[in-house]
C-alpha cells in the first residue's frame, strides 16, 4: 500500500456528496422534524457573573403550548460536563476542575450561561415563554480580561480563588536561561493572539427523542464525533446505558472544532426527552451561537528568541496566559499546552526551549480548539519572532530561516515531538518562486510612487496533526484514546460499504475514502459507499478534528482492507487449488503467481457468501473485517507561506496583493479537495489577522455578538491564493504516507499577514500590529510610531 | 390571528394561513418543508437563506412571508431540473465550490442572479457580487471560479 497503483488516489475526483448539497437535499440537524416534534428554547443569562437568588417559572409553565420548564434545580443531581484532558501544574497539583452544570443552578458565569430550558409545541411558543421566566439575579463584578484575570479580586470559581486553572510548563528552563545569558542577540515580542468565534455556517442544533417502547434514546446532533458525544454523555453525565443511546450526526455544516465538544444543550435535551416523552429540537440562533459555541485562541504572550551573531537560534522562551473561559470545555486544557508548546521548535534546530502556560478562568464563553487548536498560537509566536529578528539583524528572512532549518530526520525536538520527515528548503524555495519575491523590490517602488507602503511577510510553519498515539496522549493527561476505527463490509455482489469513525462535515470523506478503497481493492469507485456519523451503524470513532481523518481514519480502513484481501487470498487459493502463499492480489484480481489463473474480487466475494466450494473447516464464510488503528506518532505537515500587502498609511487600509503557499502534505489522495482545505484555512487565518476579533468589555458583555460587529471575511476581503502542494515527503509511519491538510492554512497564514504589514510599515517605525489589523488599528500603530 | 397567503413557489400555486410575523424563510422551511434554504444568522448577512422572488435574489430571513403575497418564489429545489443539474450547480461541483454545503444553496441562488444581471463579471465583480453570502469553508476561491464557469455555461 506504500505505492498504490494510481487508479483513484491522486486524482481530483468530483465529490459525490455535492449532488445533495447543491440541490437542497442535505439533511442538516435542523432540517429533520420528527413525528410529535416539540421545540426547545434556553433562557440565558444577560449578566457575565451573578448569583441566582430565585427563579420563578410559573407563568412560563402556564403559557400557551408550553409542555415543560426545567431549571438548574431540576438537573442538580446530574453530573457536570467533563473535561477530557488532565493537565498538572508545575508543582504537580492537578488542574482545577469546577463543575460545569448543564443548566446553571446557583451562579451564572458568562453572558449566555443557560438558566432554564423551555419545551413547547412550537418554537414561537417556547421563545415567548422565555420572557415569562423571572430570574432574580444578584449581579457580581465580572472578570473578563485575560491579562488581569490571575489574582483578580473577583474569582469565577470558589475552587480557584486566583482564577488560575493550572500553571504548566514544558522544556528546559535552566538550559534556556543559560543560553539567553550568552546570546549575542535577543528578539522579544509581547502580543495577544486574538479571541475568535469559529462561526461554522450551520448553527449548532440537536433533536433528542426517548422511546418508551424499547427504553432507548436517539439524538440527532451537529457533531464532529458522535461516538464521543455518546460516551461522554451516557457514562460521565447522564448515567444512561451507552448501548441504548444512538447518536446521529447527519449532514453537519462545518465544525472547525466548535462541534467536537459535549455541550449542555444536547445533554439537557436528552435528559428532558424522557421527561417530556416527545422529541425535542433545539437550533441555535446565530447570536446564541456567539454566546455558547466554544471560542478559540485568546492568548496573552511574551516571547523571546536568543541568537548568536550569525542568527543561529540558541533558545526560545515564552510565557502565555491562556483564557479558558468560564468553564472547562471538553478539550480546552490541552490546547494551550500539549497542542501548543510542543510546536515551538517549528522548522528549526533551536536546541533548548521553555514554555510556561498559565490558564485562567474568566467570565466569558469557554475557549477550546478552533482550527489549528494551539498550533496557530505557537506558529504566530515563532514566526513573528523570526521575521522580527531578521529585521533586527538586517538579514533576509528567508536566509535567517535557512540558517536554522532542520535537515536531518527523524528529528527529536526539545519539546517532546519527533518529526518523522520533511524538506523545509523545498517548500521555502518554491514559495519564494510562487510569490515572485524577486520582483518585490520593483513592486514596492511602484507602490511608494503612489504613496502606498508594500511589505512582504513570511511564515514557515509546521504542525502536529493526525492525532494521536493513545499511550503518549494518555501519558500527557488525555482521558481518551485517539485511535480510529474502520469496517469494510463486502457484500455478496462484490459491492463494498465502509463504515468509518471519521466524520465528514465538509472534508469530502465520502469521496476521498472511496478513492482509497477503490484503489486498494481494484474495483470501480461507484461500487464503494462510505458511511459515517451514526453510532447505530458505525463501530466506533473518535471523530474528525486535528487533521486526522485520512492519516488515522484512512489507515484504519486500509488495515481493514488488508484483512479483507488476506481472507480473499485464502478463498481464492481454495477456488484455484493453490497454496495461500502463491496467491497475489492486484488490480482487483486474485492470481496464482506466475500463471494466468485468477478469480475476480467479485467472484471471491460471492463465494464468501455462498460457501459451497469453500474451506469451511479452516475459514468462516462472509467477508467483513474491521480494524482499530492507533497511530505511532503525530504527522507533521509543513510549508512556507508568503504574503504581500499594500498599506495605505493615510487610512490604515491593508490590501493583500498576493498570497502564496507551498505545503508538504506527504501523499495526497484528492488534490482538489486538499487545495480547498488550504483555501478555507487561509481564509480563516487571514480573517484572524485582518478582520475578526471577539471582544468583551470590562463587564463581560460580548460586544461583538452578531455578524454586524464580528467581521467574517467576505469574498471581496480575500485575495486569489496561489497554492501549490509540494510533491512532499510522505509520512513514514502510515501506509498511505499522508500527513493531513485540514488546518495548515489557518496555522501559517496569520503570522505571514502580520509580518507583511509590519514589513510595509517598518520604515515608519512600526514594529508590531495588534490583531485584527483593521484600518483603525493599523492607522493608530502608525500614529504611535510617528510620535516616537 | 392568521392571515391568508397565496403565492407561487417553484412554479406551483400555494395557499396558506400564516401568523403575520412569519418570515419567508420560516414559511419555506417549516410550512412547505423545503429545507434546502438555510438559516445561518439572525442579522440578514450570511445569505444562506437566499431565494428568488419574481426573479430577484432576496434574503428570505429578512422578508415576511406576507410581503411576497401574489409573487413568484423560487428556491434551490426550484432551479434544480428533473434530471441532472442546473449549469451553475454543475459548475460548483466541477470547481469544488462547496465543502460543508450549508451556504451552498444561497450561494448558488445569488450566483445565478448575479450572472443574470452581469453575465461577464470580472473576478473583482464576482467577489463584490457575492458580498452578501458568507462561506466559512472554501475561502471563496473555488466559488468565484465556479461562478465564472457557470456564467459561461448559462450563456451557452
Amino acid at each position: 500500500m506504500n505505492d498504490p497503483k494510481p487508479g483513484f488516489i491522486g486524482k481530483s475526483v468530483e465529490r459525490r456528496e455535492d449532488y445533495r448539497f447543491l440541490t437542497g437535499n442535505g439533511q442538516y440537524t435542523d432540517d429533520i422534524t420528527l413525528p410529535g416534534q416539540t421545540f426547545a428554547a434556553f433562557l440565558r443569562s444577560p449578566h457575565a457573573h451573578a448569583r441566582i437568588r430565585a427563579i420563578d417559572t410559573a407563568a412560563a409553565q402556564a403559557a400557551p403550548g408550553v409542555l415543560a420548564v426545567f431549571t438548574g434545580k431540576d438537573v442538580s443531581g446530574v453530573n457536570g460536563l467533563p473535561c477530557g484532558w488532565l493537565i498538572n501544574s508545575i508543582d504537580g497539583t492537578p488542574m482545577k476542575e469546577p463543575k460545569h452544570p448543564i443548566i446553571a443552578e446557583h451562579k451564572v458565569l458568562h453572558v449566555g450561561d443557560q438558566v432554564a430550558l423551555v419545551v413547547a409545541e412550537t418554537l414561537a411558543q417556547a421563545k415567548a415563554a422565555l420572557n415569562l421566566i423571572d430570574v432574580d439575579y444578584d449581579v457580581l463584578p465580572a472578570v473578563a480580561d485575560t491579562a488581569t484575570a490571575a489574582g483578580n479580586a473577583t474569582a469565577v470559581h470558589d475552587i480557584a480563588p486566583d482564577n488560575v486553572c493550572y500553571t504548566w510548563a514544558l522544556g528546559d528552563k535552566a538550559g534556556v536561561d543559560a543560553a539567553f545569558a550568552k546570546a549575542a542577540h535577543v528578539t522579544r515580542l509581547e502580543f495577544v493572539n486574538n479571541r475568535l468565534v469559529p462561526n461554522a455556517m450551520e448553527p449548532r442544533a440537536a433533536n433528542a427523542v426517548y422511546s418508551r417502547a424499547d427504553d432507548s434514546y436517539t439524538l440527532y446532533v451537529a457533531s464532529q464525533n458522535p461516538h464521543v458525544e455518546r460516551l461522554l454523555m451516557t457514562a460521565f453525565v447522564l448515567g444512561l446505558p451507552e448501548h441504548k443511546v444512538r447518536v446521529i450526526a447527519p449532514d453537519v455544516g462545518g465544525g472547525f472544532g466548535s462541534k467536537i465538544y459535549l455541550y449542555a444543550e444536547e445533554t439537557a435535551l436528552v435528559w428532558a426527552a424522557r421527561k417530556v416523552g416527545r422529541p425535542i429540537k433545539w437550533t441555535a440562533e446565530r447570536s446564541e451561537s456567539f454566546i455558547t459555541d466554544a471560542h478559540g485562541r485568546d492568548h496573552v504572550t511574551v516571547a523571546e528568541l536568543a541568537m548568536d551573531g550569525n542568527g543561529k537560534f540558541l533558545a526560545l522562551r515564552e510565557h502565555t496566559t491562556a483564557n479558558l473561559g468560564a468553564y472547562l470545555s471538553t478539550f480546552s486544557s490541552c490546547i494551550p499546552t500539549i497542542l501548543h508548546s510542543t510546536l515551538l521548535a517549528g522548522q528549526y534546530t533551536t536546541p533548548v526551549i521553555y514554555s510556561e502556560i498559565k490558564a485562567v478562568f474568566t467570565n466569558t464563553v469557554p475557549v477550546d480548539a478552533y482550527r489549528g487548536a494551539g498550533r496557530p498560537e505557537a506558529t504566530y509566536l515563532l514566526e513573528r519572532l523570526v521575521d522580527t529578528a531578521a529585521r533586527e539583524l538586517k538579514l533576509d528572512p528567508a536566509e535567517l530561516r535557512r540558517r536554522n532549518f532542520i535537515r536531518s530526520f527523524p528529528y527529536q525536538t526539545p519539546v517532546a515531538l519527533m518529526y518523522d520527515t520533511g524538506d523545509y528548503d523545498a517548500t521555502l524555495d518554491r514559495a519564494l518562486e510562487l510569490a515572485d519575491v524577486a520582483g518585490f523590490a520593483a513592486r514596492r517602488a511602484e507602490s511608494e510612487r503612489k504613496g502606498l507602503r508594500r511589505g512582504l511577510g513570511y511564515a514557515a510553519y509546521i504542525e502536529a496533526c493526525g492525532i494521536a498515539p493513545s499511550n503518549i496522549a494518555g501519558a500527557l493527561g488525555a482521558r481518551a484514546g485517539l485511535f480510529e476505527a474502520g469496517e469494510v463490509r463486502v457484500h455478496p455482489t462484490g459491492k463494498v460499504t465502509v463504515f468509518t469513525g471519521s466524520h465528514s462535515h465538509g472534508q469530502g470523506h465520502e469521496t476521498t475514502f472511496a478513492q482509497v478503497v477503490a484503489d486498494k481493492l481494484g474495483i470501480d469507485i461507484e461500487d464503494v459507499d462510505i458511511q459515517h456519523g451514526d453510532t447505530g451503524k458505525t463501530l466506533f470513532g473518535m471523530g474528525t478534528y486535528g487533521s486526522r481523518s485520512l492519516s488515522v481514519g484512512g489507515t484504519a480502513i486500509v488495515k481493514a482492507l488488508d484483512k479483507v484481501v488476506a481472507k480473499g487470498k485464502k478463498i481464492a487459493a481454495h477456488l484455484l487449488e493453490a497454496a495461500d502463499a502463491d496467491i497475489e492480489f492486484a488490480n482487483g484480481e486474485f492470481r496464482v503467481a506466475g500463471t494466468d489463473r485468477k478469480k475476480s474480487f467479485a467472484e471471491v466475494a460471492l463465494t464468501a457468501y455462498v460457501p459451497h466450494n469453500f474451506p469451511l473447516d479452516k475459514l468462516e464464510p462472509g467477508l467483513n473485517e474491521n480494524a482499530f488503528y492507533d497511530p505511532t506518532n503525530f504527522t507533521f505537515p509543513a510549508g512556507t507561506y508568503v504574503c504581500e500587502v499594500e498599506v495605505d498609511p493615510a487610512t490604515g487600509a491593508v490590501r493583500i496583493d498576493r498570497f502564496s503557499a507551498c505545503d508538504d502534505f506527504g501523499n495526497v489522495v484528492n488534490p482538489m479537495i486538499v487545495e480547498g482545505q488550504v483555501h478555507g484555512g487561509l481564509a480563516q487565518g487571514i480573517g484572524q489577522a485582518l478582520t475578526e476579533g471577539c471582544v468583551y468589555n470590562e463587564d463581560g458583555q460580548l460586544v461583538t455578538g452578531t455578524y454586524m460587529d464580528y467581521a467574517m471575511p467576505r469574498a471581496d476581503d480575500l485575495p486569489h491564493f496561489v497554492v501549490e502542494t509540494a510533491k512532499g515527503t510522505p509520512c513514514t509511519h502510515n501506509p498511505l504516507g499522508v500527513k493531513g491538510c485540514g488546518e495548515a492554512g489557518a496555522i501559517g497564514s496569520t503570522p505571514a499577514v502580520i509580518n507583511a504589514i509590519v514589513d510595509a510599515l517598518a520604515p515608519l517605525g512600526v514594529r508590531d500590529i495588534p490583531m485584527p489589523a483593521t484600518p483603525y488599528s493599523v492607522w493608530k500603530a502608525i500614529q504611535a510610531a510617528q510620535q516616537h | 390571528m392568521n392571515v391568508p397567503l397565496s403565492l407561487r413557489v417553484n412554479g406551483k400555486a400555494v395557499t396558506a394561513e400564516v401568523a403575520p410575523e412569519t418570515l419567508l424563510v420560516t414559511f419555506i422551511r417549516e410550512h412547505l418543508r423545503l429545507t434546502g434554504t438555510h438559516v445561518g444568522c439572525d442579522t440578514a448577512q450570511c445569505g444562506a437563506c437566499t431565494v428568488h422572488v419574481d426573479g430577484r435574489a432576496i434574503k428570505a430571513c429578512n422578508v415576511l412571508a406576507l410581503q411576497v403575497q401574489g409573487q413568484e418564489v423560487t428556491t434551490i429545489e426550484g432551479i434544480t431540473p428533473a434530471e441532472g443539474l442546473h449549469p451553475m450547480q454543475a459548475a460548483f461541483k466541477a470547481c469544488h465550490g462547496l465543502q460543508c454545503g450549508f451556504c451552498t444553496p444561497g450561494m448558488v441562488m445569488s450566483a445565478i442572479d448575479l450572472v443574470q444581471h452581469h453575465p461577464h463579471g470580472s473576478e473583482r465583480e464576482i467577489r463584490e457580487g457575492l458580498e452578501g453570502n458568507i462561506c466559512r469553508c472554501t475561502g471563496y476561491q473555488n466559488i468565484v471560479k465556479a461562478v465564472a464557469e457557470g456564467a459561461k455555461a448559462m450563456q451557452a
